[in-house]
């Protein structure tokens, strides 16, 4: 009952940051919502018991990428430009589009339901044999480091790779610091 | 008891925090928001894990989330105070409003 109560709390907090960040026009203020809204799904992660995955949003959300904006932000200046276009049209056709999704959803399971095919398929062997194969109490971090292990190593090759490539193309070559001039050092 | 009213004022601190860090006007009450309501994820997912019944995953988790937090707060400071966040001497020019 009470989890629930958390769980519509804390959707409505998600809510009320998302739109907060699509509102809001000074893009450090946007940074922070960004980590904000990450720090609620990782509530929302854990309240699910899917701790390894609130880890890696936490990690993830709050830590690097809300660096990795903040950085951005030191390059392209603070504020967002007003666009050009009304916003009519774009409005429309998302609310179309969601409104179809939303009524395609009415055909599927609903959460948490044991029919449904996706708790069918590989799920009842993972949670009766992973105590014993695994022998890690949480299931979903013996999917994750264990029977998918090998797709969680490709994404960290992955993962390295634009690293890598991005480092490629930020730090070749030292640059002006735009809206800084003087303070070279 | 206490404990579900304990969480239920938690979502009401974080609510009034995410409200702050909306309207804040200047950039360091978006910082203490934000900030604040970091405090408030890991006590509620402290106080979630007494209320499940397993409170040692629970807290070893909201132990990291501070040490995560501490991190993003740095940035957050370092880029408002410098203007990057690459630059490690102050740069003569107003501070962010």
């Amino acid at each position: 009952m009470l989890i629930e109560f958390v769980n519509i709390a804390i959707l409505a907090l998600l809510a009320v940051t998302a739109l907060a960040a699509i509102r809001l026009h000074d893009l450090f203020a946007v940074a922070m919502m960004f980590g904000i809204y990450s720090l609620l799904a990782s509530v929302m992660f854990v309240v699910l018991d899917a701790i390894d995955v609130a880890f890696t949003e936490a990690a993830v959300g709050v830590g690097i990428s809300t660096v990795l904006m903040l950085g951005t932000i030191g390059l392209v200046g603070r504020h967002e430009q007003k666009p050009a276009h009304r916003p009519l049209l774009p409005i429309l056709v998302v609310t179309i589009t969601g409104a179809a999704l939303v009524y395609g959803t009415l055909d599927m399971p609903l959460f948490m339901d044991p029919a449904a095919p996706a708790q069918q398929h590989v799920a009842p062997y993972y949670l009766n044999e992973s105590p014993e194969q695994i022998g890690i109490p949480n299931v979903v971090t013996s999917i994750l480091a264990s029977y998918r292990g090998y797709d969680t190593l490709g994404e960290l090759a992955v993962i390295f790779t634009a690293g890598i490539g991005v480092l490629g193309i930020l730090g070749l070559r030292r640059r002006k610091r735009p809206g800084h001039e003087g303070t070279s050092e | 008891m206490i404990l579900a009213s304990t969480a239920v004022g938690l979502l009401i601190a974080m609510a009034f925090a995410l409200t702050r860090a909306i309207k804040g006007p200047t950039v360091y009450d978006r910082i203490l928001a934000s900030n604040a309501l970091g405090t408030k994820t890991v006590l509620i997912i402290a106080v979630l894990g007494f209320l499940v019944g397993d409170p040692g995953h629970y807290i070893d988790i909201a132990l990291m989330y501070v040490l995560i937090g501490f991190i993003g707060t740095i940035a957050v400071l370092k880029v408002s105070e410098f203007g990057d966040l690459g630059q490690t001497q102050p740069v003569d020019s107003e501070p962010p409003k």
